[in-house]
């Protein structure tokens, strides 16, 4: 799949010129409120018409300001999954998934009902009126019907958003299995580190209508200088890990790193699963020799790879930790204190609690335990 | 039961029946085009076009019925056009009431639909469309149905109004018993000539409980409607 796009839209005093392009299974377009995401994939469904520019999705052009062309939102076949569901209040839940279908050739159907309803465990709904459901099956319900009309891509604007932290615990591994077993790739809309750290393959960051950055979501937040400036200290590493063994008498879990054994508290995963953690720059310090006497659990051998430009008092110092790329936040006294330069080989101590507690909290789908 | 009321009495209110029901069957899908331009539509004359279906509302019912008399009388441009063309007249015949009780409710019933139209989430169209409906298909599957209780409760207050309009029928089409004596034309008759009182009084009643029964059948109508779309 890719996404171009490279559009000037104006509307009050906010101009967005956003200009970028995407491959990845799930693209987050990141930023604070008002710095013209929504604006952004309303011009990707076709719900705005840009005042200047160009959209292409997998080599079809949606729009081009130059030659014309402007492919009104129902025949362009991009789902969207909106902040507020917006389910149809006058159907059911089955004819509301359904909705799309009349619209769809049926050579063209490939998402089968039984599987849609399957992945998002909302088989004992499907007689109900929205108007019964809670939160989070409403929006598990709007992606079913997305996803029924086989999109060619699927956008969702923070989906996540009304809903309080258990309702979005709730529907994380759906997500997660969406954008792994679903086939359509998805652009999310989000605001929080946490969700994108956990979600997005590739990353764009928008701030006031500009693209500050843009590219695979792991080495976009391992930089917190690209990071609008309230989710600086958010920044870190993302690392893909293995569940290694469990201790049962300290109620801990080993996860296998490339670096070496990460120990955190008991985590309700079965021997080899994969989970992947954030460790933040802030979290992560950093000592020339083998820690001793230190309560701090996870201690991993790495080389310092560089050092960022400097950003105030503090310094993003970019770490290898045999094939795991880390980053750890010092202040500038720091590295000088420590003659940090590249190739010097340190010990990063990672605190226990640094562990993305968003990450921890994932429970497998059911049919995994 | 039947002898409750004259064979006089009751031609009038099956007449008035008649009448109503063609005049709110008749302004329905007119009413709501209207309603959809006033609402949604943005052109020069818009402006014109809301005072125009406003105005049975404001003006005096004799003058809407004598400008229905110009307008579509025999020799009037309309109605003439009508006669020649395809041998529809409307002066001095029921369907001349109708034809005036429908323009005198259909401010009544192009309200209570805009009103609705307006309540309409217009994200839900915007959603049905990402799924690849045609505006047109929206409208029918999902703006329709929204507004529903809305063209309910517009067909009762045209229905109401046709029941109980008599100005306007009265300059257009006179008071003929049996072709354009509909129930408000039949009691003010009773009131003019001596010893009518029983016969007005019994009409009355019989205008209260259609009304009555009207206005039940579409708070009926209406809460059905509503538990469809909240539960």
């Amino acid at each position: 799949m890719s996404l171009d796009v490279d559009i000037r839209h104006g509307q009050g005093d906010f101009t967005l010129h956003a200009a970028f392009r995407s491959e990845g299974r799930l693209t987050a377009l990141f930023g604070p409120s008002g710095s013209g995401k929504t604006t952004l994939v309303n011009a990707i469904g076709g719900l705005i018409r840009p005042s200047e520019g160009r959209i292409e999705v997998n080599g079809r052009v949606l729009v081009d300001t130059r030659r014309g062309i402007f492919v009104p939102k129902h025949r362009r076949r991009i789902g969207y999954v909106f902040q507020e569901g917006r389910l149809f209040p006058h159907l059911s839940v089955r004819q509301n998934l359904l909705f799309g279908r009349w619209f769809t050739p049926r050579d063209q159907r490939k998402a089968s009902f039984d599987a849609v309803v399957d992945l998002l465990g909302i088989g004992h709904l499907l007689t109900r009126r929205p108007a019964t459901l809670s939160g989070g099956e409403k929006q598990r319900v709007a992606i079913g019907r997305a996803l029924l009309a086989d999109p060619q891509l699927l956008l969702m604007d923070e989906p996540l958003a009304s809903l309080d932290e258990a309702r979005k615990a709730e529907i994380y591994p759906y997500l997660e299995r969406l954008r792994d077993e679903g086939g359509v790739p998805i652009v999310l809309v989000s605001h929080s580190v946490a969700e994108i750290a956990r979600l997005a393959t590739s990353i764009v960051v928008l701030s006031e209508g500009r693209v500050r950055a843009s590219g695979p979501a792991a080495e976009i937040l391992m930089h917190g200088n690209l990071l609008p400036q309230p989710d600086r200290g958010e920044a870190g590493a993302l690392v893909e890990t293995r569940v290694a063994g469990h201790d049962e008498v300290y109620d801990l879990t080993y996860l296998e790193a490339k670096g070496g054994i990460l120990t955190v508290p008991r985590l309700p995963l079965p021997m080899g699963a994969h989970l992947r953690l954030r460790l933040r720059a802030r979290d992560i310090i950093l000592s020339l020799h083998a820690p001793e006497g230190l309560s701090a659990l996870n201690a991993l051998p790495a080389i310092v790879v560089a050092i960022d430009e400097p950003d105030g008092a503090g310094v993003d110092v970019a770490l290898d930790c045999a094939g795991d790329a880390l980053v750890a936040r010092l202040t500038r006294k720091s590295v000088e204190t420590l003659g940090l330069a590249p190739g010097l080989p340190v010990h990063a101590i990672i605190k226990s609690i640094a562990f993305d507690q968003e990450a921890l909290a994932r429970m497998p789908p059911a049919d995994e335990l | 039961m039947i002898d409750w009321l004259s064979p006089e009495e009751w031609t009038a209110v099956g007449l008035s029946l008649k009448v109503a029901l063609t005049a709110m069957a008749a302004s329905v899908l007119p009413g709501i085009a209207v309603a959809l331009i006033l609402e949604r539509g943005r052109f020069w004359g818009r402006q014109v076009l809301d005072v125009l279906v406003h105005l049975p509302l404001v003006l005096p019912p004799v003058v809407v019925g004598y400008f229905l008399l110009l307008g579509f009388g025999r020799r009037g441009p309309i109605g003439a056009l009508l006669d020649e063309q395809f041998g529809i007249v409307f002066s001095f015949r029921w369907t001349g009431a109708a034809l005036a009780c429908a323009i005198m409710g259909f401010p009544l019933l192009v309200r209570a639909i805009r009103l609705s139209i307006e309540a309409v989430d217009r994200k839900l169209e915007d959603a049905a469309g990402t799924l690849g409906a045609h505006p047109v298909f929206v409208f029918f599957a999902v703006t329709l149905p929204l507004i529903l209780p809305g063209i309910l409760a517009g067909m009762v207050l045209s229905f109401a109004k046709a029941m109980g309009e008599f100005g306007a029928t009265i300059t257009f089409v006179s008071n003929i018993p049996g072709e354009t004596q509909t129930l408000p034309s039949a009691i003010y008759t009773f009131t003019q000539v001596p010893g009518g009182e029983a016969g007005a009084l019994r009409l009355t009643l019989v205008s209260i409980a259609v009304s009555v029964a009207a206005l039940l059948a579409s708070e009926w109508m209406a809460r059905r409607v509503r538990r469809r779309l909240a539960a």
